[in-house]
């Protein structure tokens, strides 16, 4: 993949088969653990009445899931407050299945406009900020399941299962930060 | 963008509520905190679209989230800081919301 490219409004990508493969299959993958997500809390008739969609109280279990997910407070101290606790918990139900919505949204537009098997990607700038959002939600995933730190070296031994994924997870981070910067380029 | 603290409405409140008024009125603030994987220009970036910071602004928030570890991007009502947080986390910023000290 050669540099992103802003011209007016809109920004230029290119994608090889193998990128876009990778990249599409990435995106699947998250929005499938979103939408399971979204499954797996059952509404009540009280919810189909009002419209009002009300989200689980509790943070996911799987760690991936929940860095993309975060609390509204921070809880990781060794005693939480009963009432950052409850806080947390109402905020949680109030606001996840709008950041569900969001979330898979961006990733729709990535499946909608990432060629399948490769090629020229022409975005307006509402959809290459889908994309930065998207990007940062797979570089995010991947970077909890591979354990990523600040001092992390660029490549980790052979033998170290993590190793392709680190691979992948770098070309991620370059593609978001040229994005970033043909955005930014005003 | 600071709440200006309505005392004089805190003090004609019925007592028995009184602390949990003051409580509530208190002003709140969003942080965001550093992780290893956000870039920095992308945080600069979101920090300007979302706050609509200037360039420098939200620079100086970035690099104190980078080297302080966290920075306090704004503050204001339960309800504003509400929607900071919630934005901050589509855009995949790790914020929290708390009472100001």
């Amino acid at each position: 993949m050669k540099p992103w490219k802003r011209k007016g409004d809109k920004v230029h990508g290119d994608l090889d088969k193998q990128e876009a493969a990778v990249l599409r299959g990435l995106v699947s993958q998250i929005d499938d653990m979103l939408k399971a997500r979204i499954e797996d809390t059952p509404q009540d008739e009280l919810a189909e009445l009002t419209g009002i969609r009300t989200g689980p109280t509790t943070s996911p279990d799987d760690p991936v899931l929940s860095r993309l997910l975060p609390d509204f407070h921070r809880l990781d101290d060794d005693n939480p407050s009963k009432e950052d606790l409850d806080s947390a918990a109402v905020l949680r139900s109030l606001h996840e299945p709008t950041l569900l919505d969001l979330k898979t949204g961006v990733a729709g537009v990535v499946l909608d406009t990432c060629p399948m098997y490769g090629g020229g990607v022409r975005l307006s700038l509402e959809q290459a900020d889908a994309w930065l959002s998207a990007l940062n939600d797979v570089r995010l995933a991947l970077g909890t399941a591979i354990d990523i730190s600040e001092d992390m070296p660029d490549e980790l031994p052979d033998d170290d299962p993590r190793s392709p994924h680190l691979a992948v997870y770098h070309w991620l981070t370059w593609v978001q930060e040229s994005l970033v910067q043909a955005l930014a380029d005003e | 963008m600071l709440m200006t603290a309505p005392v004089d409405m805190e003090q004609t409140e019925s007592s028995s509520s009184g602390a949990e008024l003051v409580s509530e009125d208190r002003p709140w603030q969003t942080v965001v905190w550093n992780d290893p994987v956000n870039l920095m220009s992308y945080v600069t970036y979101v920090f300007q679209k979302l706050f609509g910071y200037s360039r420098d602004k939200a620079t100086k928030l970035m690099l104190d989230v980078h080297h302080e570890g966290k920075a306090i991007v704004s503050s204001g009502s339960k309800e504003k800081m509400e929607g900071d947080v919630a934005r901050l986390h589509a855009a995949g910023l790790w914020a929290t919301m708390e009472h100001q000290s």
